[in-house]
């Protein structure tokens, strides 16, 4: 990549490394979160659907500076955490996955969560009577029905954290190999008056989250295909 | 002291809410043949099979299964429905969307460890599914949807099947088709059977036994001749009543297009409808379509005269009416017919009279 230079390289492949954790590790944990949330009646589940579309209307500033606060040494996780002997979150990428996993939290649940309702209680029940206990009818019948909410949750939870600024300025800083994201790398870019490199991460960016988008619309069955 | 018990088959005492219906059923099924449960709409009949299924998490009380407990809640047992081994098909086929009719089939069959004595090839071509295995369900017609369902149904090995209205949601034609493989299954059927319909037809053709439901409630059970010709059922089920009688198919009049059908209480005339000489037909005879007459008229349009003797009279839903129970040889048949005529024929319990039957009221 001649006209990248290596700091680029590097601040893009971070980014990646990022994105991939952090959708995956929400696809897991954002999927029993979702599934409860499809499906309880409990009094909670206002609430608790409350909080987790929190970080759609929060600014991602706030989210990080609380963060910061809760995670740093004097923070009540951050003691937590050292008192675990486990070495300080902010500044460091596991910190970045942590925070970028909040941000980007309702961008995985809320497709899977849509997704798990469309399916509905019925083909649950049927699969039940042919003999099919809690998981098999999860992993049977649930997951491959909503198959179009998980590629859905995966592109936007992806392409959502790729994106991400405010977050990763208050928590993770802007340490080459560690915390220094695409967006990031913009931003310096811009600041010191290289337009063209900012033009060509940008332009990096806006090639992803396309191929994203476009990635999620051919992925999802012809709408023939279900009934 | 010896104890002779019969065999058991469904017991439920149950009691729910479901939106404004409250729900309090007392069950009682026989271990063998069909039972159906049959009621106006929104009479909780659903309601009642999702609780025997252990679908209805809110019904509480006590469920039993020949031997097996499935429910009491007094003693914290709940058998969830995967365990029940049921057989469910329900209003709408419900076909698994993501696989094929085949894989459908074998959703069921496989978790019942592909028993060996369930016949998958017999109940695949009895139902007419084998040109479809390799189809998507999307595809399928109501009728194609239905039959899938059913075999699908019937592969999981199920020790009771339940029905929830299979052909309410089908035109005409597909509807009489899957009646007939019914009434062929329900012939053969090692495992009871529980039929949910508001059709009074499809319960006279496929029920042994019945349950009838109102407002949330049994409002009587019993075997499907006697509880049709009770007098005290409520109103909403006032069209239902009348009595079905089964017999055997001893003439064909190809000139006329009729059938003879011989039963316990004489002989009938009714129209052809592409059955075999020797073969049992079941033929219901509604309560509107009787008349009541002193002696037999052979000059009257009415191909049949049945020769009875009044049982019992009651009051019909409306009261310029009345429904009159009549014994035929000792199969019981229900006239409803105006209360001036009961007077001018001056009919009284131990009369003798003639129900005459018109051969177009008949045949389902």
């Amino acid at each position: 990549m001649g006209f990248l230079s290596s700091q680029d390289v590097q601040a893009l492949w971070l980014t990646l490394r990022l994105a991939g954790t952090v959708t995956v590790l929400l696809l897991v944990l954002g999927m029993p979160l979702a599934w409860w949330l499809a499906h309880t009646h409990s009094r909670w589940r206002r609430p608790v659907a409350a909080v987790v579309a929190l970080p759609l209307v929060l600014p991602p500033t706030v989210l990080g500076f609380y963060l910061l606060m809760l995670l740093g040494p004097d923070g009540a996780i951050g003691r937590l955490i050292a008192a675990a002997g486990l070495s300080a979150l902010p500044f460091t990428f596991r910190g970045l996955v942590v925070a970028s996993m909040l941000y980007s939290l309702p961008f995985v649940v809320q497709p899977l969560q849509n997704a798990f309702e469309a399916v509905g209680q019925r083909p649950l029940d049927v699969a039940a009577t042919l003999g099919a206990g809690p998981l098999d009818r999860f992993a049977s019948i649930a997951l491959p029905l909503a198959v179009p909410g998980v590629v859905t949750a995966t592109v936007l939870g992806f392409a959502h954290t790729v994106g991400e600024f405010g977050v990763v300025l208050m928590i993770g800083g802007n340490i080459p190999g560690q915390t220094r994201v695409l967006s990031m790398r913009i931003y310096d870019h811009v600041q010191a008056g290289e337009y063209h490199q900012a033009n060509v991460l940008s332009l990096c960016l806006l090639v992803v989250s396309f191929a994203a988008l476009l990635a999620m619309s051919l992925l999802r069955p012809g709408r023939h295909a279900r009934d | 002291m010896p104890v002779t018990e019969s065999p058991r088959g469904l017991d439920a005492r149950l009691a729910w809410r479901r939106g404004e219906l409250a729900l309090d059923v007392d069950l009682a099924l026989p271990p063998r043949g069909s039972t159906a449960l049959f009621g106006p709409s929104g009479a909780g009949k659903t309601s009642c099979l999702r609780a025997m299924a252990g679908l209805e998490r809110a019904a509480a009380g006590r469920v039993s299964f020949g031997d097996t407990v499935w429910q009491d809640d007094s003693h914290r047992v709940f058998v969830p429905a995967h365990r029940r081994r049921l057989g469910y098909v329900f209003q709408e086929a419900s076909l698994f969307s993501h696989r094929s009719v085949a894989g459908n089939l074998d959703y069921g069959f496989r978790r019942a460890g592909r028993p060996a004595h369930l016949r998958r090839d017999e109940l695949i071509d009895q139902f007419g599914v084998r040109p479809l295995l390799q189809r998507r369900v999307g595809g399928l017609s109501g009728g194609e949807r239905q039959r899938v369902a059913m075999v699908r149904a019937l592969l999981a090995d199920p020790q009771l099947l339940l029905f929830d209205e299979p052909l309410s949601a089908l035109d005409a034609l597909a509807r009489s088709e899957l009646l007939g493989c019914l009434e062929r299954l329900h012939a053969t059927l090692a495992v009871p059977m529980v039929y949910v319909s508001h059709s009074i037809d499809e319960v006279a053709r496929l029920a042994d036994h019945l349950v009838l439901m109102d407002a949330g409630h049994v409002v009587a059970q019993g075997s499907l001749q006697a509880t049709l010709t009770r007098l005290d059922l409520p109103p909403p089920l006032a069209e239902a009543v009348g009595a079905v009688i089964e017999g055997t198919v001893v003439g064909y009049d190809a000139h006329d297009q009729l059938i003879e059908l011989d039963f316990q209480g004489g002989r009938l005339w009714l129209p052809y409808r592409h059955e075999q000489v020797g073969q049992r037909l079941r033929c219901r005879i509604g309560a509107r379509d009787v008349t009541l007459t002193g002696a037999p008229h052979p000059d009257s349009s009415a191909l049949n005269d049945i020769r009875c003797r009044v049982v019992a009279m009651a009051d019909a839903d409306h009261p310029s009416q009345c429904l009159v129970q009549l014994d035929a040889a000792g199969c019981l048949l229900l006239a409803r017919i105006t209360r001036r005529s009961w007077h001018a024929l001056a009919l009284a319990p131990g009369r003798e009279v003639w129900a005459q039957v018109k051969a177009v009221a008949l045949g389902a």
